[in-house]
């Protein structure tokens, strides 16, 4: 682990949270808990949004309106995407996966995985710079605060500020914001597992059953508290995420970093000026990489355990850049090989394809090929072959043994189905009981099986018979199933 | 409990879970007034161990508000002992909870809300609630929780349990003889019967007389010659073989051979007797639900293809 670029970052950079590197007081002891500083990071950097600040709102818009779009959605006069648990079924789409069919869901967080995996070697922290929801939310809860307040500076002198009626209807109104959002956040959690839109007739009824209650409130709760209370926190105390990340770093990984080479010694300096002649690097310590960053850190001291990788400081460098007239990139994303080995943008791109990556590749493509093979092929209908086992073997009054089972039958279609068993696999075996029935649409049926054969054929023990249950208006909708069938020792 | 009756137990526990929640407090306590000096360049001063070439101890402070989750924590465990019996049986909790009366809440509650299905159909003569869809459905249910063990899934019985889906009743087949048989049981004894008859020629004669009565494999010399000494038989069995449900005598002339229809079977039954025994379900299963088990059954005796006493192959 103290090989990678993280560990190095973290022995180079001073640690965080103390105080003595800020305060003008230099402090002699400190707590083992200390009272957090609030960040105020700053959004605005040019006149429009700039490069990487776009990229986060596309992606903001891009969950988000799957996210609260999608339980709206219907498929089949039910909702496209439910998963209701008290029925133990989940409907996705024109899919309605059961219980049973759990590996399903194990494949698609193997993928899941395997995809952060991949994109962590290769591009770092994307996932929490652009699609983690503590990001997205803490993004929208910001632009929800900087509508009411203001960007950084008015926030500050506001949060400075003595309490006053205006203070106070300010803040009752972005909280009150920051609620609503929550609830409707909560809300729409809550109806991916319950239908939503008999969810909401209930709200508006006030007829909201107990446990649906507890969730949205639960969920809006939770929404409210980490994106406008907790933030940069929960990724640097809580996220288990944050700190395993490391092991999937190497030198090779895309990360946002600070040029120290090309910037240091920082100062700053007439525009225009010769800036090697006055012995200065490009940076302009004009500090407003601190200011943009959501979790407070200076990029400046290396990578850093805290960063999240959202580059809003590559913006924010970006357009100092321009205005002195300097080249673009002082901060950029790069790999620790590129800053160190000076490597040109194609030499990057080569190393992309190295081991590791593509182990994660094969692994990642391997899982998700037998996904879309293994739903392919899936029968929408379960048999169970359950022996009795209260009567193992009886003899009829005509000399024959016969055997008792009962067939577990899952429909797993949203139509009824009439099925037909046949039994096969033993001379002269013969079904006797009803050889069909009709499930319900997305049911289970317990359907008892009588199976027979002349006693002359069946010598005492086990023989191997099987039993197909095959839709009747369907012959590819067929299950067959091994079972046994016991002689009778005469 | 009576593994735990001693005391001792309960204070055990008690003071063992009184004491971690206190010691977690208390260190909570003691953390949270410790200082650590700083350094003149910024630094805190750590313990001097190292892990993993940068961890250290002391350097990163937690949040405050962590350390106030953490009181929180102590202050719920402390709110939770005191509601719910987690200090040992001694101390059963303030709102007097415990898992045998939250499964006595459920079951009163599931009473209520069933119980008056159940009522309605108990109220109803079996006939009836044999012919109604739902009930019959219901029966099923508690036949397979209660009774397929033995009779099996289909209620066809096995060997030395009666067939349940056929119209031979060894007790009688009116709705209400089921129905007792249910209650209180049934026990079926047949003595050993091979002295009374005399040598084992005499015995297999009077089983191939036995099967004769119901048309079955026999070889008619043996079994005339067994009809004279079948007199010992006809104590319980009846001269004409027909038996005596009020005591559970098999009726000889139909089918339904609980013990398989061979002479083998047989003669082993009169030299050893047999025995057989039904467990009452009196306080294993309610009134209503008897009343509904029998309907099941009912409705089974009285399917089409129950009426013969073995449903011939349908191939």
């Amino acid at each position: 682990m103290d090989m990678t670029p993280i560990a190095e970052a973290q022995r180079a950079s001073p640690p965080p949270a103390s105080p003595a590197a800020d305060d003008t007081a230099p402090a002699v002891v400190q707590g083992l808990y200390a009272k957090r500083r609030e960040i105020y990071p700053r959004a605005k950097i040019g006149d429009s949004l700039a490069l990487f600040q776009k990229w986060r709102w596309a992606a903001v818009w891009a969950t988000q309106l799957v996210f609260y779009g999608l339980p709206w959605l219907v498929w089949n006069d039910r909702q496209a995407l439910l998963f209701d648990l008290a029925a133990r079924k989940f409907y996705i789409f024109g899919l309605v996966l059961w219980p049973q069919d759990i590996i399903f869901l194990t494949a698609i967080l193997i993928i899941a995985a395997l995809s952060l995996f991949l994109f962590t070697a290769v591009g770092g922290r994307l996932w929490c710079g652009y699609a983690c929801p503590q990001t997205v939310y803490s993004e929208v809860f910001m632009w929800v605060e900087r509508r009411i307040e203001g960007d950084r500076a008015e926030r500050m002198r506001l949060d400075q500020s003595p309490w006053s009626a205006r203070k106070l209807a300010i803040k009752s109104a972005k909280h009150g914001a920051w609620i609503a959002l929550g609830l409707w956040t909560g809300f729409t959690f809550v109806g991916y597992f319950t239908p939503i839109r008999e969810l909401g007739a209930e709200i508006l009824r006030l007829q909201i059953g107990g446990w649906s209650a507890f969730w949205v409130l639960f969920y809006g709760f939770a929404t409210y508290g980490n994106a406008g209370w907790m933030r940069e926190q929960v990724c640097k105390y809580m996220c288990p995420y944050a700190r395993f990340q490391s092991a999937m770093f190497d030198k090779d990984t895309l990360i946002v970093t600070y040029d120290t080479r090309r910037g240091e010694p920082r100062g700053p300096g007439r525009r225009n000026a010769d800036r090697a002649a006055l012995g200065l690097g490009d940076c302009v310590d004009c500090k407003l990489c601190v200011q943009v960053c959501p979790t407070g850190i200076d990029i400046r001291n290396g990578l850093q355990y805290e960063c999240i990788g959202c580059a809003a400081c590559i913006d924010a460098c970006d357009h100092v850049m321009d205005k002195v007239g300097l080249p673009r990139g002082l901060v950029r994303y790069t790999t620790t090989n590129a800053l160190n080995l000076g490597l040109s943008r194609e030499a990057i791109w080569r190393r992309v394809f190295r081991p590791r990556v593509l182990v994660y590749i094969g692994i990642l493509a391997t899982v998700f090929a037998a996904l879309v093979v293994a739903i392919s092929v899936r029968v929408p209908l379960k048999v169970d072959v359950i022996r009795d086992r209260g009567a193992i073997a009886r003899e009829t009054d005509d000399g024959r043994v016969e055997n008792v089972y009962r067939l577990q039958v899952m429909n797993t279609t949203e139509r009824p189905r009439r099925f037909v068993v046949s039994a096969g696999g033993l001379t002269g075996l013969a079904l006797v009981s009803e050889p069909a029935f009709d499930v319900p649409a997305a049911a289970t049926a317990s359907v008892p099986l009588r199976l027979q054969a002349p006693a002359d054929d069946v010598p005492a023990g086990t023989h191997k018979v099987q039993i197909d249950v095959v839709a009747q208006d369907d012959p590819a909708v067929r299950v067959t199933e091994k079972t046994t069938f016991l002689g009778v020792r005469r | 409990m009576s593994d735990f009756s001693s005391v001792f137990w309960d204070y055990y526990i008690l003071i063992i879970t009184v004491v971690s929640v206190v010691g977690c407090a208390v260190f909570l306590w003691t953390q949270s007034k410790t200082r650590v000096a700083v350094g003149p360049d910024g630094k805190v001063k750590t313990t001097g161990h190292v892990w993993d070439g940068d961890l250290a101890d002391y350097d990163n402070p937690l949040p405050r508000w962590w350390m106030w989750l953490f009181y929180l924590t102590v202050a719920f465990s402390l709110v939770y002992l005191a509601l719910f019996p987690g200090l040992g049986t001694k101390f059963g909790g303030l709102l007097g909870w415990t898992s045998t009366g939250q499964w006595q809440a459920e079951v009163k509650a599931a009473d209520a809300k069933f119980g008056p299905l159940f009522a309605q159909y108990a109220a109803q003569p079996l006939e009836q609630v044999a012919r109604d869809k739902r009930a019959v459905q219901m029966g099923e249910r508690i036949y397979l929780n209660n009774c397929a063990q033995c009779h099996g899934t289909d209620a066809r019985g096995a060997r030395g349990f009666p067939n349940l889906a056929d119209n031979v009743w060894f007790w009688g087949g009116a709705p209400e003889q089921i129905k007792v048989s249910i209650v209180a049981g049934r026990n079926a004894q047949m003595p050993p019967m091979a002295a009374a008859l005399g040598s084992p020629e005499d015995v297999t004669d009077v089983a191939h007389y036995a099967l004769s009565l119901s048309n079955s494999t026999h070889d008619p010399v043996r079994a005339a010659r067994g009809k004279e000494k079948f007199a010992a038989c006809a104590g319980c069995h009846g001269i004409d073989g027909k038996g005596n449900p009020a005591i559970g005598a098999r009726n000889l002339t139909e089918g339904g051979w609980l013990h398989g229809r061979t002479v083998a079977a047989i003669t082993e039954g009169v030299n050893k007797g047999r025995y057989g025994v039904m467990p009452a379900f009196k306080g294993i299963l309610t009134e209503p639900e008897i009343h509904l088990v029998s309907a099941y059954l009912l409705s089974l005796s009285q399917s089409p293809g129950a009426t013969a006493p073995a449903a011939a192959p349908a191939k």
